[in-house]
């Protein structure tokens, strides 16, 4: 199985890795997937008060490339959009966007269970309640 | 100069030696005859081909002759041998022995013979991939017929004590099998002194061409049979029917040839490179040997790099540097390798895992140039890899409520 050149361009110059303090009420954590499986991500995302967009997005993933590509995309869509926006983005986007194989279509279902993390741990420490998503790992 | 691509999978195959192609060209072309042609030129030479290439390939396992049954690769052989002595032996009983390490072309078989109506025992490995002796003997009952271990394992290199086995199968009156395909031309195999009864191997794991391989089967002290498990011609003494490989056969002769010659000088000079590639890969942190280091192939490595997953690892390099993983990705399963899961590594070590095969033509810079591009994708990975962040904070991972899939 060989990589679409947009895998392995965010493979090799991945965008936006890193991490964000995670104590700041502003800031949403996802971490999904289990080290078992092979695959871990975590999606960070820093909300701007003011304007209410997401002002910066890190991520880290253990995984794949496919899953290393899926998180890096996710965190170049995320930045600039509301919060709400924000859980427009669809997994099928990314397989779109990246050429990802039927294999790897977990890695993509990965990075949008991520956002929903990240965006339901943000709502959480604001008073939110939590969205409750069909059909997703997240807990 | 560096060569590449660098090919470091030698245990899934290797190239064809120029020495094996040159051998095998006039059997396509001058020589094309079938050596079950009894009565013209074309088929006495073919068949005189087939001899000679028979008794190069006996003698590298110290065989006779008319002890190898030609066959289409060592799959073949090892439904061969198992099938064929599941039927060939019914009276005597219906028992087989075999380990959870083994090749799929040895545990499907298994798996098959138990619809059958056949009983298997898969026997589990100590985390150094070798079996347990007292369990083996253990397991022996009035109905086994058949012990089925592999000479060395494909994952992880480790030789099992087979001429303990073949003890044990002799003092029970039960028939060994091994499935030798990555040690046969590799280490020293003697069919006598190790105590086999019936062994699979391949040309394609020994320099030779792919598709073709061998049955060894003993002719005496015990005389062992098996039924064959396709009709046709009774070519090979009735135990495997089908117009020989002529081509193919004569490589695989002369491939056998070159090994029995070459493989003590080969040797010495592939595990020096596979030791420094081991050391030097040992160095990373948090990097393990996986399997036992004493009991192994000359020219297998296999190690896990914690917290950085094998196939994101391989994509690092993978256009200059073959090797494999046990990671599922790799796979259309996504379940990891379940020989270094049977060896006791938890999932995630499995996941981490890359095998390093070397081979005849790996040259010292290739492995100078692989020791640096691992061990610089590692840190690189690990710089994005969450896990890795946490085990530097010093949180305990295992208590992590993990979302699975």
């Amino acid at each position: 199985m060989s990589y679409s050149e947009k895998v392995i361009d965010h493979y090799s110059n991945p965008k936006n890795v890193g991490t964000l303090d995670k104590s700041k009420k502003n800031v949403g954590t996802g971490l999904v997937g289990a080290p078992e499986c092979g695959d871990v991500m975590r999606l960070q995302i820093e909300v701007d008060d003011a304007t209410g967009l997401i002002r910066d997005a890190k991520f880290k993933t253990f995984g794949c490339g496919s899953a290393i590509a899926s998180s890096s995309l996710a965190t170049e869509w995320l930045k600039g959009k509301t919060v709400d926006e924000a859980l427009s983005i669809d997994n099928m986007d990314i397989v779109e966007e990246l050429n990802l194989p039927p294999v790897k279509i977990h890695c993509s279902v990965l990075a949008e269970d991520a956002i929903k993390a990240a965006i339901n741990d943000y709502r959480i420490k604001n008073n939110m309640e939590a969205i409750k998503f069909e059909g997703s790992v997240v807990h | 100069m560096i060569k590449f691509p660098i090919y470091l999978d030698h245990n899934a195959t290797t190239p064809c030696d120029p020495r094996v192609v040159e051998a095998m060209i006039p059997y396509f072309t001058d020589h094309f005859g079938n050596a079950a042609s009894r009565n013209h030129p074309f088929g006495w030479q073919a068949e005189e081909a087939v001899d000679y290439a028979r008794e190069q390939v006996a003698k590298l396992i110290g065989a006779d002759p008319k002890e190898i049954i030609f066959t289409s690769g060592a799959t073949e052989g090892d439904n061969l041998a198992i099938k064929g002595v599941f039927d060939m032996y019914a009276s005597k009983g219906n028992h087989i022995i075999t380990v959870n390490t083994e090749h799929k072309a040895v545990l499907d078989t298994c798996k098959h013979i138990e619809k059958l109506g056949g009983e298997v025992t898969y026997l589990s490995v100590k985390a150094d991939g070798l079996i347990d002796l007292q369990e083996l003997e253990a397991a022996i009952r009035p109905t086994t017929i058949l012990i089925a271990i592999m000479y060395a394992n494909n994952e992880v290199g480790v030789i099992q004590p087979v001429r303990e086995i073949s003890r044990i199968a002799r003092k029970h009156g039960v028939l060994f099998f091994s499935d030798a395909t990555q040690a046969v031309g590799k280490v020293p195999v003697d069919v006598i002194q190790d105590g086999l009864d019936l062994a699979a191997f391949t040309a394609h794991k020994m320099y030779g061409p792919k598709g073709v391989g061998a049955l060894y089967v003993r002719r005496k002290n015990p005389r062992v049979k098996v039924t064959s498990q396709m009709d046709g011609g009774g070519h090979e003494r009735g135990m495997r029917s089908g117009t020989l490989n002529v081509p193919g056969i004569v490589g695989f002769g002369k491939a056998c040839e070159l090994c029995r010659l070459e493989m003590e000088s080969d040797n010495k000079r592939i595990s020096a490179l596979r030791d420094k590639l081991e050391n030097a890969l040992s160095q990373i942190e948090e990097s393990y040997v996986n399997g036992s280091r004493e009991h192994r192939l000359p020219h297998v490595s296999n190690i896990s790099f914690k917290y950085v997953e094998g196939e994101g690892l391989m994509m690092g390099f993978n256009k200059e540097i073959a090797v494999s993983s046990g990671s599922a990705c790799t796979s259309a399963s996504l379940e990891p390798s379940y020989v270094l899961k049977a060896l006791g590594l938890g999932d995630d070590l499995a996941h981490s895992s890359l095998r390093f095969g070397l081979g005849r033509f790996t040259t010292e810079e290739q492995i100078d140039y692989t020791i640096e591009q691992v061990t610089k994708t590692v840190n690189h990975l690990r710089e994005m890899s969450p896990l890795w962040e946490m085990f530097k904070e010093g949180m305990d991972m295992d208590k992590i409520e993990w979302a699975h899939h």
